[in-house]
């Protein structure tokens, strides 16, 4: 019996490494943007636009960047979820007898889960150009958006479909439509996973460059309408990190820290509030 | 014995899973007020079959169905009328409870709602009156906007009871209602079903022997999606017909 014990001590010290070095490289990774990036943070920096010569390590902030970032990834969030909520409810209510077809869908959600975000870039360009519009905060949004979609769909269609199935029949077994069913049952009972799924979308959307590189642009102002052209984060870290200037540089480090921290303070109170809601359930 | 009603007819009833026959020629008559027992081991159709009843079997891809089910006249299973109707005359209660993801006063009233039955004010004496027909108001009168998952088990059932009575359904499907419930529980909701024929009539699957025996009016053994035997409960315990049905008594199965 003796290797058998030294079996699970083996296993257990294979899961301490994993555990141990997934957490280090975790802190890493923030431990080094904050470090170069904390003694750069100012009230200057969240709280004004760039001035002239912020580039060149003169007086300014991210604001602009801050504001377009959070319109363009609410904006997409919205523009997703639109589609994201009826079609996961759609394939685990309306398209539960055709399970063939539900499956097609997934392979396709997960296909197009796994196309680079560049690529949605390019088509978001293509797309413009075909619409004849201009780089915008219009073009940002429905691009991310159509990126982060199937991150979205798939997140909620995992949750929805680990639904007991006997709640759904018991629902059904009162009379309930499949309306009903979608939206007074499996809508709450999910809402926590739902939650999850709009966060990871939402995180996914306001931390990539790629789809906002040709869509978007990038100016100094503060967004005033979804016509114009408006600055994002990731873009204001890439264009800083891409500076000669030491100054500017350790900016991005700064910027890098805003970003992370508003992904956080998003994530930890909007779980908060999803929790409070699931006391009610 | 009193005269029967027959209240819903099951005639030569197959039912198939693709290629695979799950149900074969199931002829059953239910009697009205009567509480009849659908006695089977795991396996046997007992669910399917009581799911046909609801059509919760169109639900599952695949199915396909000939024969008829006619409840009042009306051949429910081919019916072009809305399905959520047809399962309204029939509350369902399934092995495990399970409670909407909602207050337990909610949950009674989901029901009342999908019937148009609006306002706190109209609601809660229904409400009351359906809790206390489950035998579950004396326990919930002070907590009623818990959620319901916060009650036992035993509780959710009866919670699921009297959700499935709001709907004021005339037949209550009961599919192993008591499987997973504790002996206080299982006989608290097996007591309940005694004075709910009165009112409704109700059909128990169960592969539970006893509880067919203590429950029962009218007994339908069945066995690899056939019906063997059907019988009142005393003929059917005290003088089976079929040497199967004899062997299942005796515990010989198979």
């Amino acid at each position: 019996m003796w290797w058998r014990k030294l079996e699970e001590k083996i296993v257990y010290f294979m899961m301490l490494i994993s555990v141990a070095s997934l957490v280090a490289l975790l802190l890493a990774v923030l431990l080094s943007i904050f470090i170069k990036g904390v003694p750069y943070i100012s009230w200057e920096m969240i709280s004004q636009t760039p001035r002239g010569g912020y580039y060149f390590g003169r007086e300014g902030g991210v604001l602009n960047a801050i504001v377009g970032s959070l319109y363009l990834s609410t904006g997409a969030v919205l523009l997703s979820l639109a589609f994201s909520l009826p079609l996961s409810l759609a394939m685990n209510i309306h398209l539960r007898t055709r399970r063939k077809t539900v499956n097609r869908i997934r392979f396709v959600l997960d296909i197009l889960w796994g196309i680079p975000s560049i690529v949605y870039g390019a088509f978001g360009f293509t797309l413009m150009i075909y619409l004849g519009i201009q780089a915008s905060l219009l073009a940002g949004i429905i691009t991310v958006g159509i990126f982060i979609m199937p991150i979205m769909v798939r997140g909620m269609d995992e949750v929805m479909k680990n639904v007991p199935v006997h709640l759904i029949e018991s629902a059904f077994s009162v009379g309930s439509t499949r309306m009903e069913v979608a939206f007074r049952v499996m809508l709450r009972q999910t809402i926590p996973g739902i939650v999850t799924a709009i966060l990871l979308a939402f995180g996914r959307g306001i931390g990539d460059v790629a789809s906002v590189l040709f869509t978007t642009g990038y100016t100094d102002n503060l967004p005033t309408s979804i016509t114009q052209q408006t600055a994002t984060l990731p873009l204001a870290v890439f264009f800083q990190l891409g500076s000669p200037i030491p100054e500017v540089q350790n900016r991005a480090y700064a910027s890098a820290i805003i970003l992370t921290v508003i992904i956080l303070i998003i994530s930890i109170s909007v779980r908060m509030i999803s929790k409070k809601y699931h006391k009610i359930i | 014995m009193a005269m029967e009603t027959t209240k819903l007819s099951i005639q030569n009833l197959n039912l198939w899973f693709g290629k695979q026959k799950i149900l074969n020629n199931i002829n059953i008559d239910i009697p009205e007020n009567k509480v009849t027992v659908i006695l089977g081991p795991s396996g046997c159709g007992k669910t399917t079959l009581m799911k046909t009843m609801n059509r919760l079997v169109d639900l599952q891809g695949g199915a396909r169905t000939s024969g008829k089910i006619i409840l009042d006249g009306e051949d429910i299973l081919n019916t072009r009328r809305d399905i959520a109707l047809v399962r309204q005359k029939m509350g369902l209660l399934s092995q495990r409870p399970t409670p909407l993801p909602m207050s337990i006063f909610n949950n009674v009233a989901y029901g009342l709602r999908l019937k148009g039955i609006r306002g706190r004010k109209k609601l809660t004496p229904l409400v009351e009156k359906h809790l206390i027909e489950a035998n579950l108001w004396d326990e919930v009168r002070d907590r009623l906007h818990d959620p319901a998952s916060r009650l036992s088990i035993g509780q959710q059932q009866r919670l699921c009871l009297a959700r499935g009575l709001a709907v004021d359904p005339e037949i209550i499907l009961a599919d192993e209602p008591t499987s997973a419930l504790d002996p206080i529980s299982a006989s608290v909701i097996e007591n309940q079903f005694f004075k709910l024929k009165e009112n409704y009539t109700i059909l128990l699957v169960t592969h539970i022997m006893r509880q067919a025996r203590r429950i029962a009016d009218k007994v339908v053994f069945m066995y690899l999606g056939e019906v063997i035997e059907q019988a009142d409960v005393h003929e059917f315990f005290n003088n089976p017909k079929q040497k199967m049905t004899r062997d299942y008594l005796q515990g010989a199965f198979y």
